[in-house]
């Protein structure tokens, strides 16, 4: 198969706030990203404990693929990720953690997390996906990347969707910017249209 | 024992972020793996670090914390024999 693709879906999440397809559906003012997170996951009434484990950058990823797969048929759907600091704001935490050697205690439970595509495993689990997915460490957002990545997935047959996101968490200061490709959609799967979004 | 006990139980609920468990909804012969909390092998790590930093009790062989973390109950028996803090 080769063609056009589409956005058939978008969102993003900064600064307490929520948008879907553009619009705003939730916000959380002066609250700290745990909190936020929090209020978020029980606002979207999503049932699955082990999101009170995760680290940042998981629950970040976790909470916006889940605004764009939970009501949806998500099978085949590969993962197409990226940021630019990789998962450097939980390295940060688990080297802390056994800077002491009088009291050097590693956390498994942080250690798990000192990779960027564990994010993946959380919504490959969650959604029961044994299909394609990736992470990659940019600079930049590089919406030229994703295009041409997500094209590949779906004219190969690797996939039926590509879901594509950028999410990066570091000090306190994060972004997810998460969209659905398919065959369908309204919007073409253009570096030009993938930039806009993110910008919007 | 009793204080341990429910010590233990706070403890498990901060370190392995249990929310929504409160220490009264678990009871002292609950199985803490399985079909008990849910706890899991990540979970399980945790709480031989736990028993290291917080009671000074180093496993040598991991496959010791089956018995011990059986329950709340298995866990404070085996703290209270072997605590070196």
């Amino acid at each position: 198969m080769t063609g056009k693709q589409y956005i058939s879906g978008y969102c993003s999440i900064e600064n307490n706030t929520v948008k879907l397809n553009g619009q705003e559906i939730f916000n959380v003012p002066d609250a700290a990203f745990a909190e936020f997170a929090k209020q978020l996951y029980r606002d979207m009434e999503t049932d699955y404990p082990k999101f009170f484990k995760m680290d940042n950058l998981s629950k970040l990823s976790f909470l916006a693929a889940e605004l764009l797969l939970k009501d949806g048929d998500n099978e085949n759907t590969a993962l197409l990720f990226a940021n630019a600091s990789s998962s450097l704001d939980t390295d940060v935490k688990f080297n802390d953690s056994i800077s002491d050697k009088d009291n050097y205690f590693p956390s498994p439970a942080v250690f798990v997390y000192t990779l960027p595509n564990i994010c993946l495993g959380e919504i490959s689990i969650k959604h029961k996906l044994y299909t394609e997915n990736s992470f990659f460490i940019f600079d930049t957002f590089n919406p030229e990347f994703f295009a041409n990545y997500a094209a590949v997935l779906l004219n190969t047959d690797k996939a039926a969707k590509v879901l594509c996101g950028w999410v990066e968490f570091l000090n306190d200061e994060y972004r997810a910017f998460v969209y659905l490709v398919s065959v369908n959609g309204t919007i073409e799967h253009t570096p030009q249209n993938i930039q806009t979004l993110y910008l919007s | 024992m009793e204080a341990l006990k429910q010590e233990l139980k706070e403890k498990i609920i901060t370190i392995l972020n249990l929310e929504d468990i409160q220490p009264a909804d678990i009871n002292d012969n609950d199985a803490l793996f399985g079909d008990g909390l849910g706890l899991d092998s990540i979970d399980a790590l945790e709480l031989i670090v736990m028993l290291d930093k917080d009671y000074g009790i180093k496993l040598s062989d991991p496959k010791e914390g089956r018995a011990i973390f059986q329950s709340i109950e298995t866990m404070a028996a085996y703290i209270t024999e072997n605590r070196t803090k």
